[in-house]
């Protein structure tokens, strides 16, 4: 204490006692704003993949294709088009002026223009009014009128019809199709009834999130994806660190070459390398058809995870073997089951708890990273991993679809560590933990 | 010292041996084998394919024929590339993954080692808060998610520039190299700066650091002498795992990026079953994963003598 006089000591100097003083109180209390808000971040978590799938319910066959990758859209009404096929303009006698657009939606735009001298063939491009250039060159044409059917959406396209055989620019024009759908789409899916096929407009349902490349509601499959995602995170820890427990414990109680020739196997599954063997071992339990994969994941988890508990729990063992009281109640005549039930398990449970509770993130992760390189669960489940790897491929045009499942990915991952902190600090500090 | 380092390699040699059984019987647990194509093949060229690659024998034989294989070095041919061997495959593909791996290591170690130190000087003042939210930013995003950002984010670029100021996918520029390998140091970056902060806080408040200061030791050579050798050791334990990570970690990154490296032959292997391929990639990553662990437990008793001495003596 007598050095404490020397200016520039730091703040935090002090004996090791102070600091053990001092340490805990830098660290994030166990109710601390930032504790209390992960803790309401998992109960969100686990209430959006259990709950949420009650409250929004997505019927799979409103799965509509000219929905694919949409942004975020409330609900809206769409026209219902009877489709025929084939079109060409009533009367051809009545010349357009300029370029007439006879009906523009989304399922298709009809061109007519007015017979040019000296022209025998059209070509009509198709492009991005928002960028310059022509764009795609959809049809070749010796008509004067034209019908684009070609995966039509609502954005602003610029239309432009040029003389096949010169190239010479002859007339363009913007175009926002708007939306509709034909009456046999919306048949398909129930949106009107079979029979009486007279309504003008249907309701299309809400996309708060939009929809993936495949036309499918995000915040659905948020949730789907959710649920497989968090069930591995807890699921596998628990099936693991149960079985690492129970291996480590044996061990530690047995001693002696039990003891030695279990501590050596657990150093070789160490040193397997764990996203090598994940694949392998994945793939050596194998899916069915049918199946989702789950099952193989969780098992490979298992397999190859459980070795750092049992080396924990051993360490305690041990350490706990060696402590007056547990002497005290060994000479008192206390059995091995009421001597591991009543005496052992209260002593190391905080140190399971923290185990597990920074193993649910790792396992998340592990998931995911699996199933991103779609090494996971196999279509049509998925989970945050799966719909991350979805998302990448149109990672450019729609960032929102890896980005969405990446921030669930966080946050939960986010959470789980910091209430994994605070346990570990408040099981720290009632130091009813014995230091191996 | 020659005792703890003959000690170390020789478990080192029984963990290779381990993980190449390990390997092999779980590698022959999947079901089918390499001949399983698509493609229906006559009962005769089968049994003549089984024939030429040994696999009509019993399993215990392919077994001893392997390793006898192994132990001269000869991992053999791959089934599913006619006429690769997989040495080749190895010797071509390994020093690309080496080679991100060693800048990603290089990237983690520097970045994380300053972030840290910048973070205990100023403890709770804003770099602190700085760095300590962005480690924990950078802990709880997965890394492929990072690559796709960073790919966003030069696809930005080159739009706004307007030229191509960075290369979005690929190998063999310098630029190819160090943007991945940021991206697969990031994390790892973030978990040894939180170390190092932690360590580095408690060599500012030892006692030795007191008498240095005293003794009138300043600048830098208060800071690399006393200092940062004391505070990183605890970095320099976690390097081995921080090595596994990094070089297994590495085949996300090399899928995003398009690099050619080794973990993208892995997955491959194992989607196809090529048992050769499979073999030999994993009993080189395993059998270069324990040389590294051997070579970190060397390096940390020649930072700190004192370890040296004390194992040494065990």
């Amino acid at each position: 204490m007598t050095i404490s006089v020397f200016r520039f000591a730091p703040k935090t100097w002090g004996s090791a006692d102070d600091l053990e003083m001092v340490a805990p109180i830098a660290l994030p209390s166990m109710a601390s704003p930032t504790v209390i808000l992960s803790a309401t971040v998992v109960v969100f978590l686990l209430l959006f993949v259990s709950v949420g799938p009650l409250l929004w319910q997505q019927s799979p066959s409103q799965q509509w294709l000219s929905q694919i990758s949409d942004g975020p859209s409330p609900a809206y009404s769409v026209r219902v088009i009877s489709d025929n096929g084939a079109w060409r303009p009533s009367a051809l006698s009545d010349m357009p002026a300029g370029l007439k657009v006879h009906a523009a939606n989304t399922e298709y735009v009809r061109l007519h223009w007015p017979v040019l001298e000296g022209v025998t063939r059209y070509r009509i491009y198709r492009g991005d009014a928002h960028k310059p250039g022509l764009g795609l060159a959809i049809a070749d044409t010796s008509d004067n009128y034209f019908q684009d059917r070609l995966q039509l959406s609502r954005e602003l396209y610029r239309y432009t019809i040029a003389d096949a055989d010169t190239g010479l620019l002859l007339l363009a024009r913007e175009i926002r199709p708007e939306a509709a759908i034909s009456a046999f789409e919306a048949q398909l899916q129930g949106l009107i009834p079979v029979t009486n096929n007279t309504s003008q407009w249907v309701e299309l349902p809400a996309h708060p999130l939009g929809t993936d490349a495949l036309g499918r509601d995000m915040l659905a499959r948020l949730m789907a994806g959710g649920r497989t995602s968090l069930f591995v995170g807890v699921v596998a820890p628990l099936l693991y660190i149960s079985f690492g427990c129970i291996f480590g414990a044996i061990a530690g109680l047995m001693g002696g070459w039990v003891d030695q020739l279990a501590m050596r196997f657990v150093d070789f599954v160490v040193a397997l390398p764990f996203l090598l063997f994940m694949i392998l071992f994945r793939v050596a339990f194998g899916i069915g058809p049918g199946e989702n994969g789950i099952m193989p994941l969780i098992l490979a988890m298992l397999m190859l995870s459980w070795p750092g508990s049992a080396r924990l729990i051993r360490g305690q063992v041990l350490a706990l073997r060696s402590q007056p009281f547990v002497e005290a109640s060994r000479i008192a005549g206390v059995g091995t089951s009421r001597m591991i039930l009543r005496h052992m398990l209260p002593n190391v449970l905080p140190m399971i708890l923290v185990a597990f509770s920074f193993a649910i993130p790792q396992a998340i992760f592990t998931e995911a990273f699996l199933s991103f390189i779609g090494m996971g669960v196999s279509p049509p489940t998925t989970s945050w991993g799966a719909l991350c790897n979805d998302g990448i491929k149109t990672l450019l045009s729609h960032p929102r679809q890896l980005l969405l499942p990446a921030l669930f990915i966080s946050l939960s991952v986010l959470a789980f560590n910091i209430l994994g902190d605070a346990l570990r600090d408040a099981t720290d500090r009632r130091s009813g933990v014995v230091r191996a | 010292m020659v005792n703890f380092i003959a000690r170390r390699l020789l478990s080192g040699l029984i963990t290779i041996w381990f993980i190449a059984t390990a390997t092999f019987f779980a590698m022959h647990a999947v079901p089918g084998d390499p001949l399983t194509q698509e493609k229906a093949m006559s009962p005769a060229v089968r049994a003549q394919l089984e024939a030429r690659y040994g696999l009509d024998k019993p399993l215990i034989e392919q077994y001893q024929l392997f390793m006898s294989n192994m132990l001269r070095g000869d991992f053999g041919i791959s089934f599913t590339q006619e006429n690769r061997s997989v040495n080749d495959i190895i010797r071509e593909h390994f020093p690309i993954s080496a080679t991100l791996g060693i800048a990603a290591v290089l990237i983690a170690l520097v970045g994380g080692i300053s972030a840290g130190s910048a973070a205990a000087y100023c403890k709770n003042r804003w770099p602190d808060r700085v760095v300590m939210i962005a480690v924990i930013a950078a802990i709880s995003v997965p890394g492929f998610v990072i690559a796709g950002l960073a790919q966003l984010v030069i696809v930005a670029l080159n739009n706004a520039a307007e030229t191509t100021l960075l290369p979005v996918a690929g190998w063999g520029s310098v630029s190819q190299i160090w943007v991945p390998a940021l991206v697969l140091g990031l994390g790892t970056m973030a978990y040894l700066s939180r170390i190092m902060r932690a360590s580095m806080l408690e060599v500012l408040s030892a006692d030795f650091n007191i008498a240095a200061k005293a003794k009138g030791v300043n600048g830098w050579r208060l800071f690399f002498h006393h200092q940062l050798r004391n505070a990183v050791l605890p970095v320099v334990t976690e390097l081995g795992p921080t090595i596994a990570a990094i070089t297994t970690g590495g085949f996300v990154v090399e899928l995003i990026f398009a690099i050619p490296g080794l973990g993208r032959y892995f997955v491959q292997a194992v989607q196809q079953l090529d048992y050769t391929v499979i073999m030999g990639t994993t009993v080189f990553y395993g059998a270069f994963l324990v040389l590294v662990v051997v070579l970190v437990d060397i390096s940390y008793g020649l930072i700190d003598p004192r370890i040296r001495l004390h194992r040494g003596r065990s």
